[in-house]
This record gives C-alpha cells, structure tokens and sequence, in this order.
C-alpha cells in the first residue's frame, strides 16, 4: 500500500538529509508504528506519505513514494485527499470548521461527494468513534481526547485507505489515549485501513503494531522488522519489553495479558523480598495551599484545595484532562489569582511578589514551552536565561547539554523539534535552581532517553533540598520519579499519599510493572532488578 | 406541510434570515432619535435572542454589543460636555474650567458651560449608533458569521474559507497575548517588549496558520480549482464590483447621499453583475455541501417581520411621521403609533423561529 523506494529528504538550507536513503513497504491493512528518538525524522518520514514533503514544506526528496500506486511527485497532498488521511499532532491547529458534525463533513466537502453519502458517512462516523452525543458542539468545547478523535473522523469520512498519525495520544490521559487507540484497532481490524502512526508512548502502542518502523536518525539506516523482533534488540523499550528481557523470557512478551500469564515463575522468584524504597528525609514546606477556589467566569477550576509540598519531595499531579493540574501549577506561580483560599510557594505569596524575586522562589515550565523562548538562536537564548536569573555563564547550556545532547545551538527554538524545544524550556528554568520547581506536562514528545535523562534531574534536585511538582499523564515516569501522588478529579484532590499506595492499585494509573507483577508492590523495572539481586 | 416548513419542528434557522432581520432592525434604529423607540427596538432583538440563542460560545455576543454600546454612548457624552457650545440650548447644567486653546483652534472651546440640551442631544445620537451596533451583535449571537460564510454561493468560496480563518484567528491572539505575558513573569521579566511579547504571540500565529494550512490541504482544499486562472480572476473581480454597487446603493438609498435614480441604478447594476458572476463561477465548482441551511416557511416569517418593522420605520420617515425625530433635545419624546407597531412586529421571529433542538443528555433525561 505505502512503498519507500531509496528515498532521501533534504530541506532548503540544511547540510544534512532530514532522512538519509530510506526503502520499506507497509502492506495493505497493518499498522505500522513509527519509532525514533526526538527530532529523528519521525514527522518528515509521516509528511511524505501524503506528499507534504515536498509539495508544502519545500526541499528535495529524491527517490520514490508510492501510495496505492500513486507516486507523490506527481499528486499533490489534495489530490491525495481521498487516499491518505493525515492527523497532525495537534488536533485544535488542523481545524478548519467550528462544529464536530462539519469537521467531519469538510475533507467530503472538498473532493466533492454526493451530498446524500455524505449524510451516511457522517452517522457511520459519529457512532464508529463515538462523537454522536457531542456532534453538535463547538469544537473548543470538547475534551482532548474528543479532540483527537473527531481530527480522526475527520481524515476518516473520506474513506481513505491510509491513515497517518503522528503521536495521537502523547497530550491525552490514560483514558481518553485507550479510547483513541480502541478506535484505531477498530479501524485496522474491521475496515482493513492501513495505519501508519508515529509515537513515543511504546508502552501503549506496541502491542498494537504490526510492523516497527525504526528511523534512528543521522547517518543511521531507517530499519524495520516484526514488533517482537525489533524488541528484543531495541535501545528504547518499554517497561514490560524490558522486564522480559530481564526475566529472559521467549517469546518477548508485549502487553501486560501476556507478560502475565509469562509472570508466574517471577512473581513466586520475588515473593519474599519486598523493594527497598529508601525514605525521602524532608525539609522545610515549600508549597503550600490552604482551601484554594479558581474560577474562570462561571467555571470553578479548584474547589478548595489544601496541600502541603516539603523540600525533598518529587510530587505528581495526576487526573484526566480538565481536572485543574494546570489551574493548580500557574496559582503556585501567581499566574492566577484564587477566588478565595490562599496559595504560597516558598514561604512568599506569588501574586504580591516582584516577578523578578519570584523566580528565585518558584520556576514554572509551561505546557506551552515556546511561551518561555524569545531569543533567535539556542546559544542566545541559553546566554539571556544566565542573565534573567543571574547565574553563572554557560549554566544554561551546561544543562541543556545534559538533557538534550545534540539541540544545534545556532537554530531557532521555533525549528526545533517539539521534545528539543521543550528540553530547551527545560533547561532555561532549571538554570535558575528555585527551590521549589513546577512543571506542566514535562513529557510531551520527549523519548525514553531524554524522559530518563529528565528523571535523574530530577532526582538530584530533589536531593538537592529543591520540591519538584510535576503534572503528567505519563504513569511510567510517575513510578519512576515520583515520592508522592496527587491526583485531582473535578477540581477537588481526590487522593494524596506515596506513590505505590496511590497508583499501584488504580486500574487507569497503575504502571506495567505494578499490573504485571500484582499484588507484588513493585512499580518499575529497576526496583525488580534491585529484588532479584539482593535475592540471589 | 414539509418538514422544514413547520414552525415549532427544532432546528436552527438559515442564518440568512437572522442576518437580514437584523440588519432590518438597525436600518429601523437609523431611521429614528426618539429615544422610545430606540429603547423599543433593543428590547425587541433582546427579547428574540434571549429567546431563540444557541448555548454556543458566540451566542454571548449580544452582552459584549450591549457594552460596546454603552462605550459608545460614554464617550459621545463625555466628548460633548467637553466641547459643547451654546449652539443647542441654553439650560445650563454646570461648567467645567475652561482650557484656553491657541488662536488657530478659534471656534473650538474646551471646557466651560455644559448644557443640558447638548448631553441629552449626544445621549440620544449615541444611543441610536448603539441599537444598531446590537442589532449587528444579535445576529452574531443567533447565528455565527462562520454560518453565514458556509451559505455563500460557489464562487465566493475561497473568499468566505480566508473570513472563516480570521475569525478564528482574532480570538486565538488574544488568548496566546494573555498566555505569552503570563510566562513573562516566569523569565522574572516585568517590562513588556516588542521581543518578549509580539514576537512569541506572532511566531506562534504564523506557525499556527502553516499548521492549517498543510491540514487543509491534505483534506483537499483547493482541490477542484480546475477554471483557468484569467476567468477565475474575472469571476472574483465581477463578484467585488457588484458586491461593491449593490452597497453604494443601499446606502444611498438610506442616506439621501445620491439622487434616487442613480442609487437605484447602482443597486441593479450592482445585482446583475454579482448573479451573473455567481452564476458562471458556479459552473466550476464541484465542491459539495454538507447539510445545507434550509430556507423554508420560518426563513420566510422571519425576514418578513424584520422588512415590516424597517418598512414601517422609512415609510414613517418618508411621509414626516411626528415622533422620529425629537422637536427638541428637552421636550418629553413622544410615542408615534405606525413606527411602534411595525417595530412590535420585529418581535415575530421569537415564536417563528424553530427552537434550538434541546442537548442530547437532557432529551436522554
């Protein structure tokens, strides 16, 4: 259905190919999941599919690509409307209408479809993702995961025979990411659409694929093979590929059902030793909310929310989108005013203090990490972030360099990859070391690399004396890094504690590990290599 | 008796027909200074929007017009005391210090007495650009200017694509503005400057129209733009022209700017060149629509009510009905019986219109 035939991609002005030489074929009705660190390709490699590389973004691409016989050089992306669906990254950008019912009726709209089909597709649509109790909504009104499903529907009503999507479910939450995916094995398993889909979550893809498209970037050759195969050799992997390889079982196992039915002999291995989690000694309170009510016009975001946040402490903020993680991060900032209650960080109230003093108390990463950059190149703004938060020359780099090694310093923040630019914001705000440290959303779009990078950060601050707040839908990391959950429903914090009581036994919030090895409390690969060690 | 043709079946009106209604509320408003009649007519579209409006996000604009409104009749009076002269009346209400101005601005006078006749003056001149600014903000409440774009004909297509993306567009700036200097203060930056603020808020625009730009054109945008490029240019620059007479017209037609006969003749013309234009750029276009509006018996009762009220207002205008306008700015306004039925009449569409279909989970419920 898709073939790559020796295919290279170079954009205007860059010295090196975005893709170097890359052949593969996804046959009819697969998915295909495509793999690679940040900024690899990943989106150039989706992008040429349809034929926006290089019809709309310009550059050259030598070789050939061909979809459903049609070769891209020829057709451009709307003349290949009615063959390849594309979902972009971020559903909202790629909205032309306002409503759900005509997002879903546009593509049709366009290659011009009797209006009578139309009707039929729109309903078929509506009940095969389940839009049709919002079908009449505003578009700005829906959730995230309603989101990406109707940007889904919308590529699909044209009854393409290839879906790209390029990580459809790195902003959603664990619920709303298994929605969209039930859509898609939906897709594939009784419509025989092909799928081609980019993401870094493996955790929640893999088992779906049938086919890995790895693209390692640089000189490296794109490769790909069996999601099994791949596994077994791959340098990112997720928990449950990695505790197979560390439990040495064959086949690789690639979804929890199967991990556990291979578990049995691990689990009597472990039953003895329980995981050493050594306790965080806690300093002084640096955040602190007491009975914190946010509104926005008629919605209340919080609704009496206390807590108290001490030096030493790593704090996940967990719950569905909308639940007010973000309402909860920018009060502790002083970016929002309560409606009543207060909220202190580091002992200073954050709406009274001069910002200038204020970074000094509190640095907030933003879900939107581009809000924080102004500069034209990284070098420069990595120089501005010394002289903002008056620390030591070079800081800001030094840092940068830890998290993202290979961010080219003289290009624009704006062209770098999503991950990288948000290592960038990383690093701007860690530069300024505030002892009490806020994050929203830390890993979007970042790799299991750069993610693991991130976690030993982490870690040093909180050892460091600094409390770390971190929003996050991603459970994985959230076992790895967190000393202590919180999750938020509906305004309120619904539950508080360490993180193995809080997300060991939730259906939606425990990590493979956790569900694999049940009841064994153990949430993370590395705590079991520790049990098995001290055991033998 | 047609499905579509039944007044009390839900579903929403063309937004056509809210537009021309609307717009013949204002032309009534602008027919008149009586303030019981202007009041008259903001109570009429209040009434039908509170009556017949989405729970939409754009459904809230007719507020944000009132306001605007009242903006304007702020600043009208304020300007006015500020430069009132004696011209109007002679009740005086109180004096303001004068500010001596230089010889050339002689005939102008800052400050001094203020009279009653000339704030009342102004308060009524403001309040009728006000209840023409509502009616505008009523149309948006009850259908969205994005509707009305979808109903244009073939031929203004990508014209009416290029409105639909501005319009959202504004808004989303001002929400990434309010983002970007929210995150300024996490850089410890107090000062605004063109770098930490325009700049963010323009780059992420710019990157946000790339962005649906390539959305739209792997969905197949522009697709079937198969005309040559020469007729298609002729067919757009047609369609402006007409659009352009058929407005010259009108607003001669109501501002006595032109003799009848040439503003009547610019608004044919101006006809004939758009239907004629819209008629051979149909013929390329083979774009589909989705659910098209109907214009049915409803449709119909509703821009009949609006023509009715603004009919009865310019007739009234036309024969020298007392009561339109005041005999002075002091003298109690009288209630004129012609203009306040026909503008009554305007209260039509509140039980013409189909209601909205009720949300799914009530209906559930």
């Amino acid at each position: 259905m898709i073939e790559f035939d020796q295919v290279t991609v170079t954009y205007d002005g860059a010295l090196q190919p975005a893709l170097r030489d890359v052949s593969f074929t996804v046959p009819e009705g697969e998915l295909a999941l495509v793999i690679g660190r940040t900024g690899s390709g990943k989106s150039t490699l989706l992008r040429a599919i349809n034929g926006l590389v290089p019809h709309f973004t310009g550059g050259t691409l030598a070789g050939r690509v061909l979809v459903d016989g049609r070769d891209t050089r020829e057709y451009r992306p709307r003349d290949l409307a009615d063959v390849v669906g594309m979902v972009g990254q971020d559903p909202m950008a790629g909205f032309v209408t306002d409503t759900v019912e005509d997002e879903l009726a546009y593509s049709m709209e366009s290659l011009g479809v009797a209006p009578d089909v139309m009707r039929r597709r729109v309903e078929e649509t509506l009940d095969l993702l389940g839009l049709a109790d919002v079908r009449d909504r505003a578009l700005t009104s829906l959730s995230g995961g309603q989101r990406q499903r109707t940007a889904i529907g919308a590529a699909l009503t044209s009854h393409p025979a290839v879906l790209v999507l390029d990580e459809p479910t790195s902003a959603l939450d664990p619920q709303a990411a298994e929605e969209v995916l039930a859509a898609l094995q939906r897709l594939v398993h009784d419509l025989g659409v092909t799928v081609v889909m980019a993401e870094h979550r493996l955790e929640r893809v893999i088992q779906y694929a049938d086919r890995v498209i790895e693209v390692p970037g640089g000189a490296a050759a794109v490769s790909t093979g069996l999601p099994a195969e791949r596994m077994v050799t791959a340098p990112v992997a997720p928990p449950v590929v990695e505790l197979g390889r560390l439990a040495g079982w064959s086949p690789l196992p690639l979804s929890v059902r199967d991990a556990r039915r291979a578990a049995a002999g691990l689990r009597s291995r472990l039953d003895s030793p329980q995981p050493a989690r050594a306790g965080v000694p806690l300093g002084a309170e640096l955040a602190q909310c007491k009975d914190l009510v946010v509104s926005y016009g008629s919605v209340t975001a919080l609704r009496g929310v206390s807590l108290s946040i001490k030096a030493g402490e790593v704090v996940a903020l967990m719950g569905r989108n909308g639940a007010g993680k973000s309402t909860l991060l920018n009060s502790l900032v002083g970016i929002l005013s309560p409606r009543s209650g207060t909220a202190t960080a580091a002992g200073v109230d954050p709406r009274r203090t001069n910002p200038k003093r204020l970074v000094k108390a509190v640095g907030l990463v933003p879900q939107e990490p581009a809000d924080l950059l102004y500069a034209a190149t990284v070098a420069d703004e990595c120089s501005t972030a010394d002289s903002d938060f008056k620390v030591t020359t070079g800081s800001c780099r030094a840092l940068l360099e830890r998290l993202a090694p290979d961010v080219p310093l003289d290009m624009h923040p704006r062209d770098l990859s999503e991950g990288q630019r948000l290592c960038l914001a990383l690093a701007v705000v860690l530069c300024g070391a505030p002892p009490l440290l806020l994050l929203d959303e830390p890993t979007r779009g970042l790799d299991y690399g750069a993610k693991r990078r991130l976690v030993a950060i982490l870690r040093e601050l909180a050892a460091a004396g600094h409390a770390v707040v971190l929003s996050t839908h991603d459970v994985e990391m959230v076992a790895e890094v967190a000393t202590r959950v919180m999750v938020l429903a509906d305004g309120e914090l619904v539950s508080d504690g360490e993180t193995a009581e809080v997300i060991a036994g939730s259906p939606a919030f425990a990590p493979q590990v956790a569900k694999i090895l049940a009841p064994l409390p153990f949430l993370t690969v590395g705590e079991v290599a520790d049990a098995l060690d001290r055991a033998s | 008796m047609r499905a579509v043709h039944h007044l009390t079946l839900p579903r929403a009106l063309h937004p056509g027909a809210w537009w021309l209604w609307a717009l013949c509320m204002a032309v009534a408003a602008s027919r008149t200074r009586n303030p019981v009649l202007l009041v008259l007519i903001l109570a009429v579209t209040g009434f039908v929007v509170s009556a017949r409006r989405s729970d939409a996000p754009w459904a809230h604009s007719f507020t944000a017009f009132l306001k605007l409104g009242l903006l304007v009749i702020g600043v009208r009076v304020v300007l006015q005391a500020l430069l009132s002269t004696r011209s109007q009346g002679n009740t005086l209400l109180f004096t303001l210090p004068q500010i001596p101005l230089p010889d050339w601005a002689a005939g102008v006078k800052l400050g001094g007495d203020v009279t009653a006749e000339a704030l009342v003056t102004a308060l009524y001149d403001g309040g009728q650009l006000a209840v023409m600014l509502c009616c505008v903000g009523a149309a948006n409440a009850l259908a969205s200017p994005r509707r009305l774009l979808k109903s244009l004909p073939g031929a203004l297509y990508e014209m009416g694509v290029a409105c639909v993306v501005a319009l959202t567009f504004a808004p989303q700036l001002v929400t990434d503005g309010r983002r970007v200097r929210a995150a300024r203060r996490l850089r410890g930056r107090t000062r605004a400057s063109f770098r930490t603020t325009a700049m963010p808020v323009l780059e992420g625009a710019l990157d946000r129209s790339v962005e649906l730009a390539a959305a739209m054109d792997s969905r197949g945008y522009g697709r079937t733009a198969q005309a040559p490029r020469a007729q298609r240019r002729l067919t757009a620059l047609c369609v402006l022209l007409g659009l352009l007479g058929i407005l010259l017209g009108v607003y001669a037609l109501l501002t006595d700017a032109m003799a009848f006969p040439l503003a009547a003749g610019a608004l044919a013309a101006g006809v004939l060149l758009a239907v004629a234009a819209m008629a051979v750029g149909r013929q390329r276009v083979s774009r589909t629509r989705y659910r098209p509006d109907p214009w049915a018996l409803p449709e119909w009762i509703v821009v009949a009510a609006g023509a009715v009220a603004a009919g009865a207002m310019v007739t009234a205008a036309v024969r020298g009905v007392n009561g339109l306008l005041l005999a002075g700015p002091l003298v109690v306004p009288p209630v004129p019986v012609l203009p306040v039925v026909g503008v009554l009449i305007g209260l039509v569409p509140a039980v013409a219109a189909p209601p909205l279909k009720a949300p799914l989970t009530k209906a559930v419920k």
